[in-house]
């Protein structure tokens, strides 16, 4: 292919590149500047205006000590790892149950059930009559309330379905002659021919759940022990000055309230940006094909 | 009967023995004999059928509250039946002009600046041939979408408090002091939506680029031959061929406008900016579980659960009829 490369196409790939760059340069920098900031002087830091591309007066690692001792965090930590697992296995054995039944052609019922089911992408019953059923459960307070509700939805089921209906009945056939029953069938011959679209399930509940903070503000009360990970930034972000720096450490000043807002951030969202450039690409498949398939 | 003939046509491993054409009856037989034959199947049937009868259709059955004067002590079936009055209560209390004002107008500027951005984003991104360029703008944009929303939020904050950067940066423009701009309930809706569109911007354009890569190059060396230049290239190639994606996102994004989602409202608002910040979800979870009037709560959220289902029921029928794409 040969290119005449005329003026308005310079003048636009001049313009994207800048566009481009700058797009790149706003995503980073944010958190590029609350790094910095926490590892900054904390008089340097109240006193700062503008964007902090350096670390600001002498390095001072102060607030990610003060940190340390501000358990709510790491139990926060430990519970929001709990809670994605949890919430991983119900998901998982839930979601390849319902993708399994709805996919089998000898399931004469399937697409009446399917439309059933598909009703509450369309409608639902709203915030206060699911906290009332939950309620009514006894769920509220424990740990089951963050990890159930929620936990199979009509989106992944319709992922799943799609990925199992592409997988010939051939293979069902000669289980089945060998004496495989559903289960073995479904976790042993055909899960394993869908081990992508599981694992963008399991990716998008466990992003789901890394991020979710209403269900703790809902279904959570008064055990406020067992909060996540965002609840406890949520507190620590979200408070006046004053009260964090005695959460975090009673005899500290409130000098370096500044500072452990900005480490609370960079310690909570390390991890995840550690990993995320490697699951990226099953997003990329995840959102297609539920976007093709839906 | 129309299940006998589903019969028919369905393959079974396992042999027949099924009755046809035998009335009740024979349907009978022949379900007992396919539950007999799938006893597997229909258990797991169950549990999923289980669950979101108690998940997601009690609840609706719930929605009853909406028509009582709902008291905890006397629960669903005791409460007082009131009728209409929550509704009542809604539409001619003080704040219904500013909920809806508010839902309509943070959804649909959320929809008509952030639908359309990464769709630009993408277009821009898909002209660049260098591989590792594309790929590096792709992944880097990304990162915004894996904060979480109360980090998003809590950045946002840091950045437009008064001395945060952004709020320096508008001082200077104005020449006026610093100030905490999310105290002013004017530059809610666009602190809002700036956001969104940094989290959302490079997440929401994968989809498009990956479309985008699925375009058949063959029709863009047939355009050069005609003549076509790079502008015409991507009016007639390259949108026509990812349209139908735009059209089923944006029934997606539809039905979403009038259930702007509470979570990082109610992160950044505040009582003194609630003129321009409550919508109706936040006001929801307010009434809800802080005020506890479950009854206005529950009649307010079946009120914005019926707007979201028109909507999006109704951008279906249109998108169906104008570009035969849809949904369902």
């Amino acid at each position: 292919m040969k290119y005449k490369v005329k003026a308005p196409r310079v003048i636009f790939m001049i313009f994207a590149v800048i566009l481009m760059l700058a797009i790149t340069v706003v995503s980073v920098i944010p958190l590029w500047h609350v790094l910095m900031l926490s590892l900054s002087n904390p008089t340097a830091v109240t006193t700062n205006r503008g964007l902090a591309l350096g670390i600001l007066g002498n390095l001072d690692l102060n607030a990610y000590k003060m940190l340390l001792g501000y358990k709510k965090l790491w139990a926060g930590y430990g519970y929001t790892i709990l809670y994605i697992v949890l919430s991983c296995a119900f998901t998982g054995v839930l979601t390849v149950m319902a993708g399994y039944i709805f996919s089998r052609r000898r399931f004469r019922y399937r697409n009446s059930f399917m439309m059933l089911i598909s009703f509450t992408m369309l409608f639902n019953g709203g915030m206060i009559p699911t906290f009332m059923v939950i309620q009514k459960l006894g769920m509220i307070d424990t740990i089951w309330a963050m990890v159930i509700p929620g936990s199979l939805n009509v989106f992944n089921i319709i992922l799943m379905r799609t990925s199992m209906e592409g997988i010939s009945d051939a293979l069902e056939d000669a289980a089945r002659i060998d004496g495989a029953n559903d289960f073995t069938i479904m976790f042993r011959i055909i899960l394993p021919l869908c081990k992508a679209t599981f694992a963008v399930i399991m990716l998008f509940t466990a992003v789901y759940k890394w991020n979710d903070f209403m269900s703790a503000l809902i279904y959570l009360p008064r055990r406020t022990d067992l909060y996540p990970l965002q609840m406890a930034l949520k507190e620590i972000l979200f408070r006046t000055t004053k009260d964090i720096s005695t959460a975090a450490d009673a005899t500290s000043n409130s000098v370096y309230a500044q500072n452990i807002k900005n480490a609370a951030i960079i310690v909570s969202t390390v991890p995840i940006l550690c990993v995320y450039p490697f699951v990226q690409k099953y997003f990329v498949t995840g959102m297609t094909v539920g976007a093709v398939k839906s | 009967m129309k299940k006998k003939q589903k019969t028919k046509k369905t393959q079974f491993t396992s042999g027949g023995g099924y009755i046809e054409n035998a009335g009740i009856k024979g349907y009978l037989h022949n379900q007992r004999l396919d539950i007999k034959r799938n006893k597997l199947v229909y258990a797991m049937l169950v549990v999923i059928l289980a669950y979101f009868i108690i998940f997601n259709y009690l609840p609706m059955g719930g929605l009853v509250m909406a028509f009582e004067k709902y008291s905890p002590a006397r629960g669903i079936f005791g409460s007082k039946w009131v009728g209409m009055k929550n509704f009542y209560a809604f539409f001619h209390g003080k704040y219904i002009g500013r909920l809806i004002r508010n839902t309509i107008c943070i959804g649909g500027l959320d929809l008509l600046v952030n639908f359309p951005a990464p769709i630009i984003f993408a277009l821009i991104l898909n002209e660049f041939t260098r591989k590792h360029f594309k790929k590096f703008v792709q992944t880097v944009s990304y990162m915004p979408y894996f904060i979480s929303a109360v980090i998003a939020c809590g950045l946002v904050v840091s950045f437009v408090q008064a001395g945060g950067p952004i709020s320096t940066i508008v001082a200077n423009i104005t020449h006026t002091d610093p100030q905490n701009l999310l105290m002013n309930k004017k530059a809610f809706w666009l602190i809002y939506i700036l956001m969104n569109m940094w989290q959302g911007l490079g997440y929401g354009s994968i989809i498009y680029l990956s479309a985008l890569s699925s375009i058949d190059q063959e029709m863009y060396e047939a355009a050069d031959m005609d003549g076509a230049g790079k502008w015409k290239q991507c009016l007639h190639i390259t949108i026509p061929s990812i349209m139908p994606m735009i059209i089923m996102m944006l029934i997606l994004r539809m039905g979403a406008v009038f259930s702007v989602g509470a979570d990082k409202i109610l992160l950044l608002y505040s009582p003194s900016t609630y003129e321009y910040s409550d919508v109706i979800n936040t006001y929801v979870y307010r009434m809800g579980l802080v005020n506890m009037d479950f009854g206005l709560s529950t009649a307010v959220g079946l009120f914005n659960s019926i707007i979201g289902t028109i909507m999006l029921v109704t951008t279906n029928k249109i998108a169906k009829k104008v570009s035969g794409t849809s949904m369902f």
